[in-house]
């Protein structure tokens, strides 16, 4: 999908509002639509004031967790005895996932003004927003809006530093973050000390994803009632979220709809349904390390925390990966283990040899090379990296494995069989 | 104070420790010892390994022990069936590129991955041969240290030691997922005066000591309590003998001395306890040369020049003689007007910079406190001038003194004075044993009296220097001394600042002399 585009009329435009508007990008093209007025309300209102707006107002974190904003922001000590900081997780590497990279190549400036926002809710004079590696362009646009909020004096006394990762998906958990910031190995660290009480530096950190902080200037502006309002199913997941909608679909691309839409409408109405002649097969609602979705369970699919939970799955960060029936999910599922394995920071060991053993055993399978235990072995070795580690890397592994063999036990037991269930 | 200490139970046993207390140490408190990897007392917590893996009531899922601080009421259970399952899913998972070669490996015997497999691991791997195991070749990190990577499960106390206890950040983990190995910055060496700790730090088999590379195996060591002599910090050694051969010296806990650590000079400084070359039968001097005799005859001999002695005597005693060779021989002279000194090397000072007060000393002696508290200076010059001048002139292990004295020369030592010309004037030379062949203590800089415990056996004829003295004691009059705790016991009861002390007060971890000024 490029921009411009007309957005579908069941969309809510919030935050995708201005995407595809070149204007947008700049100062006073952001200005003219009204931007940067979320910043000056919330500067004239306390620093508690702002967190109580964010807290009302139900937002929760976009990045994948789902934890409420303006309760992260109020574990921030309200004392301000050492320095503050406010991390912004631009690593956006998920795959599947590319929402945060539309927010920052067309609306740099509600990230910033976002950002800004947070710093004085949290009574931090830095902030680092760590972008992904490979994000060159949207870190050229987010620097040149970066460089002309300066000049404009929007910044006052807050400083915010754009550092660019080295491409380690790692490194977008946050305390990973977090170390690479630090100039370490970006290794997630245990915790506790959660980052409010010793993040970056040491020192109080928050963090938040770049969709979360673009959510906040809109709530200032218009109200946490406002952004309760927009509320489809659970009361408990309200506002906007974007979804990237990728894979077997006619249009994929970023969607904005208010929390509760259902999946199925997301693939059929807003991405244009599947290939022609083709019918879905499964779905991953929330990113790669999500369980997958059959084609029933994505039909019946509320898109919600609350909605996913039910279903035994997780929103995530919003990637929605769509297969059709041409889809050979034992090949799509040692894609994504080759993934971990490939990225996995090599500190836990469940993790190091696990992800690198379960992409073995699947590799061998498509080879047509599985032994008849293979199954069990799989299922065995995901359990023994589920929940066992420092972060979750090694559980995402685990999940689609998992959820895939459950779902798809057939196609599993044709390669072992010898063949390919697609071309029997 | 009962309030600050934290009520729990493990495996059933209630314990009460600390605040603050690690789950895996509050286990050990109850004889538990849940298995790990990357934890390690002396370093930071990585909790990486995740081996350490049991089930706390109320909480969601397993818990690490090693970075779980204790909590009041908290129930640990280290033998449930999740607990016993994660810990083996984390062993199936560190051997499947472990290489099982562990018949040609060093550390077999004294292997923790060894250990824990046999105790609670899979009896089969279903790592099936298709798949080749991670393959990189040996590297030369340091004078000491050789890296084996294949071995290596990534447990990263290795690393941790260099940046957190040597403060010299040479190593680190390269690479990622299955990958991944231990990398050295490619500037430098594993050349650190401590970085000999990583050998014995490394769980597995995957950081070997050149030295004692293919020298012995685990199971044929013999282990004994000593002191290190290498310099005055006195750490606590455990000498590894193979057959009556030392083959490896390895640091013992200490918390207040050397904490679990010794340095590369202490560690390497074992070769002479081996020599060959050994004085090993008492020889007397004849008008035609000397002539080795039984240790009666010796003993008369020397007996009849200390009774024919009057005048000045000097004691020229090696730094490394224990405090009771020095307390008799200091004894026997009494009645001469005497002086006592002893050899003090110097060396470069090498401190472990993690650790307070760890250091390898500039002072390589590892009992100049012990002399100093019996009387004995470190003026040697002054002491070998006054030797020429003496009636009796006592050389105790001092082997290289090279000398013409007026009087009577007796030495007491483990290889023969090397100067020959000091040999043939010596009235009679007495073997000895050295360190690794005898019981005795050390003092170290900071006061602390050390038992050092016999190692192996001494060659030939030869005789602790407690026993040769206090025989010469005994024929001049003085009292039967029967063994190194008698001869303790005789210079706590006359010495002030080893008032109250004993063998059996000292034990293992050693007391502090009493001392108005510290040295």
């Amino acid at each position: 999908m490029g921009y411009p585009h007309t957005p579908h009329p069941r969309e809510t435009l919030v935050l995708s509002k201005h995407f595809g508007e070149p204007e947008a990008r700049t100062y006073r093209g952001w200005v003219k639509r009204g931007g940067y007025e979320g910043l000056k309300r919330a500067l004239a209102m306390p620093p508690a004031a702002v967190v109580d707006e964010v807290k009302n107002s139900g937002l929760r974190g976009r990045g994948g967790a789902g934890f409420p904003t303006g309760l992260k922001w109020s574990f921030m000590p309200k004392e301000r005895t050492k320095p503050h900081y406010l991390c912004v997780n631009a690593d956006e590497s998920e795959p599947g996932t590319f929402k945060d990279r539309e927010i920052i190549r067309w609306t740099p400036h509600a990230l910033l003004e976002g950002t800004l926002i947070a710093m004085h809710a949290i009574q931090a004079d830095t902030a680092y927003i760590y972008i992904r590696g490979e994000f060159a362009e949207p870190q050229a646009i987010l620097e040149q809006a970066l460089a002309e909020a300066r000049a404009a004096g929007v910044l006052g006394r807050f400083q915010i530093h754009v550092h660019r990762g080295a491409g380690a998906y790692i490194c977008g958990e946050e305390t990973a973050l977090m170390n690479s910031l630090e100039g370490k190995r970006g290794v997630p660290r245990i915790k506790p000390p959660f980052p409010a009480a010793q993040g970056v530096f040491g020192m109080p950190t928050t963090i938040n994803n770049v969709e979360t902080l673009a959510a906040v200037p809109p709530i200032i502006v218009n109200g946490a009632k406002w952004y309760q309002a927009m509320c489809l199913s659970s009361p408990k997941s309200v506002g906007t979220k974007l979804f990237s909608v990728c894979g077997h679909v006619q249009k994929p691309g970023v969607y904005e709809v208010t929390l509760g839409f259902p999946l199925k409408d997301l693939i059929f109405e807003l991405a244009g349904g599947m290939r022609s002649g083709r019918t879905l097969k499964a779905c991953i609602p929330g990113g790669s390390s999500v369980p997958m979705l059959d084609r029933d369970e994505s039909e019946r699919c509320i898109m919600d925390y609350e909605g996913c939970a039910t279903l035994g799955t997780m929103l995530g960060s919003g990637g929605v990966i769509v297969f059709d029936d041409s889809a050979d999910m034992v090949y799509q599922v040692m894609r994504l283990a080759r993934f971990y394995a490939h990225e996995s920071c090599a500190q836990c060991t469940q993790c190091r040899e696990g992800t690198a053993w379960t992409t073995r055993i699947l590799e061998r399978m498509l080879a047509g090379q599985g032994k008849p235990d293979d199954l069990d072995l799989l299922l065995d070795l995901s359990e023994n990296m589920t929940g066992k580690t420092i972060c979750v890397l090694s559980d995402s592994c685990a999940a689609p494995v998992v959820s895939a063999i459950k779902k798809f036990r057939g196609e599993f037991e044709a390669y072992l069989a010898g063949r390919s269930a697609l071309v029997a | 104070m009962a309030d600050a200490l934290v009520n729990l139970t493990i495996d059933d046993q209630p314990v009460s420790v600390p605040k603050g207390t690690l789950v895996i140490e509050a286990a050990k408190q109850v004889g538990v010892l849940v298995p790990h990897y990357c934890y390690h007392p002396g370093l930071p917590i990585a909790g990486v390994c995740r081996m350490c893996l049991v089930e706390i009531e109320k909480a969601p899922k397993l818990q690490v022990a090693c970075s779980t601080p204790v909590a009041e009421g908290m129930v640990v259970h280290t033998q449930t069936a999740p607990a016993k399952s994660g810990r083996q899913g984390v062993l199936e998972l560190l051997l499947i590129n472990h290489p099982l070669d562990c018949p040609i490996c060093d550390q077999a015997g004294e292997c923790e991955l060894q250990d824990f497999t046999f105790q609670e691991g899979r009896p089969a791997t279903r790592y099936t041969p298709d798949f080749p195991k991670r393959f990189n070749p040996v590297e030369d990190f340091g004078p000491d240290v050789l890296y084996v990577p294949n071995r290596c499960i990534l447990c990263t106390r290795c690393v941790r030691f260099m940046e957190d206890v040597a403060k010299e950040p040479v190593l680190n983990v390269s690479e990622r997922g299955d990958r991944a190995f231990i990398g050295m910055h490619p500037a430098a060496r594993l050349d650190h005066p401590w970085a000999g700790n990583v050998v014995d730090l490394c769980p597995v088999g995957s950081l070997l000591s050149k030295d004692f590379l293919h020298r012995a195996r685990a199971w044929e060591l013999d282990k004994t309590a000593s002191i290190c002599t290498g310099c005055s910090q006195g750490c606590n050694v455990t000498l590894d003998t193979r057959q009556g051969v030392v083959v490896r010296v390895r640091p013992r806990v200490h918390l207040g001395v050397n904490r679990y650590f010794m340095c590369d000079h202490g560690r390497a400084n074992y070769r002479w306890m081996n020599r060959g070359d050994r004085l090993d039968a008492p020889l007397v001097r004849d008008p035609d040369g000397h002539r080795a005799v039984d240790w009666d005859e010796a003993l008369a001999r020397v007996t009849r020049v200390l009774e024919g002695a009057s005048g000045s005597a000097v004691v020229l005693a090696s730094p490394r003689a224990s405090t009771e060779a020095l307390y008799l021989a200091r004894s026997l002279v009494a009645r001469f007007a005497w002086t006592g000194a002893y050899e003090l090397v110097m060396g470069e000072e090498a401190p472990l910079a993690g650790v307070p007060d760890l250091a390898l000393r500039a002072e390589r002696a590892p009992n100049s406190t012990g002399a100093d508290l019996l009387g004995y200076t470190a003026d040697y010059a002054a002491a070998l001038a006054a030797a020429e001048r003496a009636a009796v002139v006592l050389v105790l292990d001092a082997p290289q003194v090279v000398l013409r004295p007026a009087g009577a020369l007796l030495y007491l030592g483990t290889i023969p004075l090397e100067d020959p010309e000091t040999r043939a004037r010596a009235e009679a030379l007495l073997p000895v044993a050295n360190v690794a062949e005898e019981e005795g203590t050390f003092v170290n800089r900071d006061g602390r009296v050390q038992r050092y415990f016999q190692a192996k056996s001494a060659p030939g004829m030869t005789q602790p220097a407690w026993w040769v003295l206090s025989a010469l004691g005994a024929a001049l009059g003085g009292d039967e001394i029967g063994s190194a705790a008698d001869a303790f016991a005789a210079l706590a009861r006359e010495v002030a600042p080893f008032e109250g002390l004993s063998y059996a007060r000292l034990g293992y971890g050693g007391e502090l002399v009493a001392r108005a000024v510290p040295a």
